[in-house]
């Protein structure tokens, strides 16, 4: 009996947004007498910076400093409409969607900046720390906070912006399947090397590394974050988790986290990942959809490398000791025929 | 756009409400305390398959602290539904709460709404369901077999019903019985994935408040506000703008809370009452009562060259939807859509099914319908490689779809880069590529 490694590897594309579209997010914002900006989604924050990601996106848009954007989300009574966060889709849409918005409160803040700087908003541009001036005469501006105050006070506009993003619905045949199912396709390969002991069935992952392809990353802390929570649940789905241990049998029925098991922190291991940017056409800056792929590289790529350490041929998950234990058995059984 | 144009997109700012998150300053459904608030809880179906015959709620009515017993006799509009009926999905066959019939261990029967939750809990244990129960299938393949009974009439043959009459959401693409034929090696097999716990931190709940103004606010965790407010509007037969729902920052989502599983019976319950009501699973429901990840078995047949090229692929599989559609037949359409995978082959066809069991019902977990075709598929590119004698990279690379390529859905493919991704993850591998295949790229299929 002796504890055997083997690698493995698998590549995966996944689809931005709902399959076959038809999924709008909507954005409104607007501009606060003091110059700073209110960007109201109604989409929901499930703790991946959602806010952070559409304050980047508007600020970038809007040509203002990041930190001046307010992002709020998810009433029903102020904030326009967003399908969901999940299918990866926020990013994309609610990107697009504030890429809209800010555009039009952009427009209309530069034609209250070229009231007072005289001059036509098409000559003006941003510097993204709080000015807009004349383009070329850095010395004729005005401050985003002066132009707020003209607005509201002097001139009584709303610089405000609205947007709306849609990927129109698209039909799938019944017959042939034929439809258009997404916006693009962002792409990984993790590669995985596993530690078999053959005396006890148990898997250890000893080291992960995986290239993303996900378009422009909007903040790369934030995809990485996704990368490294992605391997960690891989982890749990190809190695212990299952609401029926017995499936398809209903028991035993797990109620708990001292039966239903998950990866510690001492089953993590080294996570190494290097990530590609191949703008999207349809993305907002070229962005795609990062959040629901990163389980789907680890889980084939782990089982890839306990068949290759192990030469069996195991086809399910959670690849469970039993699991382990019974394909060296059925393994040994073979070989003395 | 290249990255030297762009000005705060693409640079690390920190995620803004890290520091909140970490410090424990996030305010939560959860955290939003309002006076005489009430409590929910659920008595639930003890068998997976029964009849019936009769629910008596008077002793649960008279538990100590219970103010208000709600059953299916006080739903005011749907009995049945469907999440996406509003876009065409259906028919409706979900119980609100279970009437004539419970189909899965778990089914809510019997709402209890107590002044505490100790209260609610005592209750709703008091609430006695007599059952005539029916035999059970748990098995994808024995439930739509002929010989497994039907778990109700909108499915009789235990399989979801697409349009014009199909039972699978399929993909026929060019004709791999030709591709098989022609092939000089066939690669079968079968592949199983497991129902699994989305497992966030804070589990469903919302809490519903009575306005003075004959509105109600519902602070929910949903992933989806506006999904989840006209929902719950169109189960109760209200007009939509006298809800308003409310989330914040959501404790873990990945897909567990999109069900709207607890909001329409709490704002019956608060609507009856008059009073605040919190419904909040405890983990015991989050693990074994809301939805998991669908289990899927899949079967594949490969149709392979003795050069690598994959000529002929045929994918059946099967998803566990559990008693009730919830959003199966979405995901099973996007399982389909995705297959056969980032590679490019002249022959594809793909009968997803889904099918009904007597088991808790499954739905949305990240990567719905697409992490069980990447498991499958992956799975199999390394038997079809080990069993024509080829590096399994070489021979992704080889088949991985490039840009201008008509996939299985007939969609030309575009802005692409598995081959470039591949590649890349060679070379951190230390996996030594032959020339001709580190010339690859994805915008040139002649390329190497």
């Amino acid at each position: 009996m002796a504890k055997v490694r083997g690698t493995g590897f698998a590549a995966v594309n996944y689809p931005t947004g709902m399959h076959l579209g038809g999924d709008p997010t909507q954005s409104l914002i607007h501009m606060t007498p003091a110059g700073d900006f209110v960007c109201t989604m109604a989409s929901v924050d499930l703790g991946q910076g959602l806010r952070t990601v559409l304050a980047q996106i508007a600020a970038e848009t809007l040509g203002v400093p990041y930190e001046s954007i307010v992002v709020e989300t998810a009433d029903t009574d102020t904030g326009p409409h967003c399908t969901g966060t999940f299918a990866s889709r926020t990013t994309h849409r609610a990107g697009n969607a504030v890429v809209m918005a800010a555009a039009e409160a952009r427009k209309a803040m530069l034609e209250v900046a070229g009231e007072l700087l005289e001059a036509s908003p098409e000559d003006l541009e941003t510097d993204g720390a709080g000015n807009i001036h004349i383009k070329g005469v850095a010395e004729k501006s005005v401050s985003v906070g002066e132009v707020a105050g003209a607005a509201h006070f002097g001139y009584g506009k709303t610089i405000a912006g609205r947007g709306a993003y849609l990927k129109p619905p698209s039909p799938m045949d019944p017959e042939t399947g034929e439809c258009d199912p997404d916006s693009t396709q962002a792409h990984a390969c993790t590669v995985v090397e596993v530690e078999v002991d053959t005396e006890t069935g148990v898997v250890e992952v000893i080291d992960m590394k995986s290239v993303y392809e996900v378009g422009q990353q909007v903040n790369p802390d934030l995809v990485k974050g996704q990368i490294v929570g992605g391997s960690w649940m891989g982890i749990g789905h190809a190695l212990y988790e299952t609401t029926a241990p017995g499936y398809p049998a209903i028991d035993p029925a797990p109620v708990d986290f001292q039966n239903y098991l998950q990866p510690g922190a001492a089953e993590m291991p080294e996570v190494a990942c290097e990530v590609l940017e191949y703008p999207a056409e349809s993305g907002p800056y070229g962005g795609k959809g990062v959040g629901e792929m990163v389980t789907n590289g680890p889980i084939p790529a782990i089982v890839n490398a306990i068949n290759n350490a192990l030469d069996v041929r195991i086809t399910q998950i959670p690849v469970t000791p039993e699991v382990v234990l019974r394909a060296l058995d059925e393994k040994r059984a073979q070989a003395e025929g | 756009m290249s990255m030297k144009e762009l000005g705060v997109v693409g640079r690390n700012v920190g995620q803004r409400d890290l520091e909140s998150h970490a410090r424990g300053q996030t305010t939560y459904y959860e955290d939003v305390h309002y006076p005489r608030m009430l409590h929910l809880k659920m008595h639930r179906s003890a068998e997976p398959h029964a009849n019936i015959v009769k629910v008596d709620t008077r002793k649960a009515a008279a538990s100590p602290g219970v103010v208000c017993v709600l059953t299916h006799e006080d739903l005011p509009g749907k009995k049945v539904w469907n999440g996406l009926a509003a876009v065409g999905v259906g028919p409706e066959d979900e119980p609100v709460l279970a009437f004539d019939k419970v189909r899965w261990r778990g089914e809510p029967i019997v709402a209890v709404i107590a002044e505490t939750p100790e209260a609610a809990r005592a209750g709703a244990a008091k609430v006695e369901v007599e059952y005539d129960p029916l035999p059970g299938v748990f098995d994808v393949e024995e439930a739509i077999s002929g010989s497994a009974p039907a778990l109700t009439a909108h499915w009789p043959h235990n399989h979801y019903i697409y349009p014009d009459d199909h039972a699978a959401s399929q993909i026929r693409f060019g004709d791999v019985e030709k591709g098989f034929a022609e092939a000089d090696h066939i690669v079968e097999d079968k592949y199983q994935t497991s129902p699994i716990e989305q497992a966030p931190m804070e589990t469903n709940g919302c809490i519903a408040k009575p306005g003075g103004d004959g509105r109600i606010t519902v602070h929910t965790n949903t992933q989806a506000v506006h999904f989840a407010r006209d929902n719950t509007a169109a189960i109760l037969g209200l007009a939509p703008g006298k809800l308003r729902f409310l989330g914040g920052t959501v404790g873990g989502g990945f897909g567990g809370k999109v069900d709207v599983a607890v909001e329409p019976i709490s704002v019956l319950a608060a609507m009856r009452t008059g009073r605040p009501v919190k419904f909040k699973y405890t983990r015991e429901e989050e693990m074994q009562v809301s939805s998991t990840r669908s289990a899927w078995r899949l079967y594949i047949k490969d149709g392979v060259m003795n050069d690598g090229r994959i000529v002929a692929r045929k994918i059946t599989s099967y998803q566990d939807s559990g008693a009730y559609l919830r959003f199966s037949s979405y995901g099973s359409m996007k399982h389909a859509g995705h297959m056969p995978g980032p590679y490019t082959m002249p022959n594809v066809w793909v009968d997803a099914r889904v099918v009904f069991t007597n088991r808790p019902p499954s739905s949305a977990m990240r990567g719905f319908g697409v992490m069980a075709a990447s498991f499958a598929i992956e799975l199999q590119m390394d038997k079809v490689a080990k069993t024509i004698g080829m590096d399994p990279w070489q021979l992704r690379l080889l088949n991985a779809y490039r840009n201008g390529d008509m996939r299985a859905h007939r969609k030309v493919n575009e802005d692409a880069a598995m081959v470039e991704t591949i590649q890349a993850a060679a070379r951190l591998a230390g996996h030594e590529l032959p020339a001709e295949y580190q010339a690859m790229t994805s915008w040139d299929r002649k390329a190497s």
